[in-house]
């Protein structure tokens, strides 16, 4: 079908000002997409020289004064800076380890259900959590693991005579991060890999069987392969945002007791950026990231590439 | 008959494995719902009960003060208004970028379309951050503002791209035939191609919607005036409270004996907030998987 398409919009390639008087409608319908991208997406990354300069908003972009890399010197001289590295790396890394199987896990699971309504039933009830909002989730962590109230405290209590301040020590906070992130994304982080395994023949299924292949035979042979390309998508993403801890959940999560942990490039950028003012600064910061996270996606593409996969793009 | 005759061949251990896969998967979805019915539960508690003694979703002693406090707070259903207005103008705003973009870019012989649709790919791995965005709401003059929450926003790279995979799918030959009949390009796809494409447009609508209803650093960043808040930033206040934190994560001093008052409100300020996702979500879900994440993947 597609052979049939291309071959006349192949012979018929009329020149740009023929093509436009044709469909001008069509160039018309892409312009208030295009200048949104231009003044929300391209405006800000144009800006970014403020990074260099000591941007004052009177003096605006212009005028403020270049200042070279001192934003970025102070940054990496500072002492913020390894605090912010070694916690930001190690949520993402938890997040990488324990997070990542997970939804690929129960899509595995899911797929070995064969009574449909039961399957539907499952996924409609762990998609629910993604569409909840972060101060949502919050809310009911604080509620489940109060020190007085909490269920969680109350069993742990139970059991051990004593309770566990959860809220407030900082060794407990990575932990809580990464079960929120686990019960809150885990049902639609599967949904890529379910549609990538709805593609399977399964014939293939039949015929492993006759051959005697069990339940994990066909699982390694046969499910596993199909998802393959996915994973590595997924994890090419994953690792391009490394830096990314995303902002809504840390912030929520923080208090001025488990700070210490808490503090990651995200939160940082607001707080010496819009909280204090320094714009260029936290502005310096951003860009780093930014740039950081561009070549770990690079890098880990042009990896899988090598690697004989397809990559992202 | 064929899966009968596959059951019989299934050696014992291999039943085992597939009870557990059915008790493992159930149990995972238990567990995604279980926090919300404690939420229920905990709503129509007394505080009594909340800080006293442990019950289990259903409280002994069923009360509707929580929800009496709240509506006439008002606070926070000052908050809901506030977000409904700020979730359907952004939606519909959203819908209108979101399809006229991604429609000229769904046509292969549209000229231009590799340069635009390159441009597109590269914010989705670099952008220009966080400062340098609010500088310039700041500059549009768009601070404490419904705009700054509604238009910036309103046109998601990834949501386009979904969107035009999904435009991609629809058979040309319609296409062509009403063009046949003398229908311009914005007939085409406002009579053909739109009405086709419904289950993405319920599914793309969906992720805006919530999205907006949902956010809570875009109104914190932008939104200064108590008034025109939205629903997760008062909740956030509320929680906030309750668990003896001011809003900048500071404990706040309660006395000796004090506790903070506000268990059960704050769990009746959680549901009004959650509630009105849950009821929308059944109508939408059943498309998820359907064609439009399909073709997520796919493209």
């Amino acid at each position: 079908m597609s052979r049939k398409h291309k071959l006349p919009a192949a012979a018929a390639k009329v020149p740009f000002g023929v093509y436009f008087r044709r469909h001008w409608w069509l160039y018309l319908m892409l312009l208030p997409g295009a200048l949104h991208f231009i003044v929300f997406k391209y405006v800000p990354i144009s800006t970014l020289f403020i990074a260099f300069q000591d941007y004052n908003p009177f003096a605006g972009y212009f005028g403020s004064p270049f200042v070279g890399l001192k934003h970025f010197r102070n940054f990496f001289g500072g002492h913020d800076f390894m605090n912010l590295l070694k916690n930001t790396l190690a949520i993402s890394f938890m997040n990488l380890v324990f997070y990542f199987p997970v939804p690929i896990f129960l899509a595995l699971i899911l797929n070995e259900i064969r009574h449909i309504h039961f399957k539907n039933a499952v996924q409609t009830m762990v998609y629910i959590p993604h569409f909840v909002s972060m101060v949502i989730v919050a809310s009911i962590t604080y509620t489940l693991l109060n020190e007085k109230t909490g269920i969680v405290n109350l069993i742990v209590e139970e059991l051990t005579g004593k309770t566990l301040p959860f809220l407030s020590g900082p060794q407990y906070f990575r932990p809580i991060i990464l079960i929120q992130s686990i019960w809150k994304e885990t049902g639609w982080g599967m949904i890529v890999f379910l549609a990538a395994l709805s593609g399977v023949d399964v014939e293939l299924y039949d015929a492993a069987k006759v051959d005697g292949a069990g339940r994990w035979k066909q699982m390694w042979h046969i499910t596993l392969p199909a998802i393959k390309g996915t994973i590595i998508v997924m994890l090419i993403l994953r690792v391009g945002s490394i830096l990314n801890t995303g902002y809504d959940q840390i912030y929520l999560m923080s208090n001025s007791l488990n700070r210490s942990v808490s503090d990651v490039f995200d939160t940082y950028v607001y707080r010496v950026g819009v909280g204090n003012g320094q714009y260029s600064f936290s502005t310096a910061v951003g860009l780093f990231k930014g740039i950081v996270g561009c070549i770990m996606v690079m890098g880990t593409n042009w990896i899988a590439k090598r690697c004989g996969e397809s990559g992202i793009y | 008959m064929k899966s009968k005759k596959n059951r019989i061949k299934r050696s014992p251990g291999d039943r085992v494995t597939q009870v557990l896969i059915y008790i493992g998967a159930a149990a995972v979805a238990v567990v995604a719902v279980l926090p919300f019915l404690y939420i229920v539960g905990g709503s129509f508690a007394t505080e009594r009960e909340l800080t006293e003694k442990p019950f289990l979703i259903i409280p002994t002693v069923f009360s509707t003060n929580a929800y009496k406090f709240i509506i006439e707070d008002g606070r926070i259903l000052n908050g809901m208004k506030n977000s409904v207005i700020v979730t359907v103008i952004g939606t519909v705003l959203a819908m209108f970028f979101t399809t006229t973009f991604a429609y000229p870019l769904s046509k292969r012989e549209f000229q231009g379309r590799s340069l635009v649709l390159n441009l597109v790919i590269v914010t989705m791995v670099f952008s220009g951050g966080m400062i340098p965005s609010f500088l310039l709401i700041k500059a549009l003059g768009m601070l404490d503002s419904y705009a700054a929450l509604t238009i910036p926003g309103a046109l998601s790279a990834f949501n386009m791209v979904i969107m035009k995979n999904f435009f991609e799918g629809i058979p040309p030959e319609l296409e062509e035939a009403a063009v046949m009949d003398g229908c311009s390009d914005v007939g085409v796809f406002r009579k053909i191609v739109l009405p086709l494409s419904k289950p993405a447009l319920a599914s793309i609508g969906l992720f805006y919607a919530v999205g907006l209803w949902n956010d809570y650093f875009g109104c914190m960043l932008y939104i200064n005036t108590e008034a025109k808040q939205t629903a997760q930033l008062i909740l956030r206040s509320i929680v906030l409270l309750a668990q003896g934190f001011d809003l900048s994560g500071n404990r706040l001093d309660f006395g000796a004996n004090g506790n903070p008052p506000e268990q059960a409100v704050k769990l009746a300020s959680t549901m009004v907030t959650v509630v009105p996702i849950l009821l929308v979500y059944p109508f939408v879900q059943k498309h998820f998987t359907k064609g439009v994440m399909v073709g997520a993947v796919k493209g």
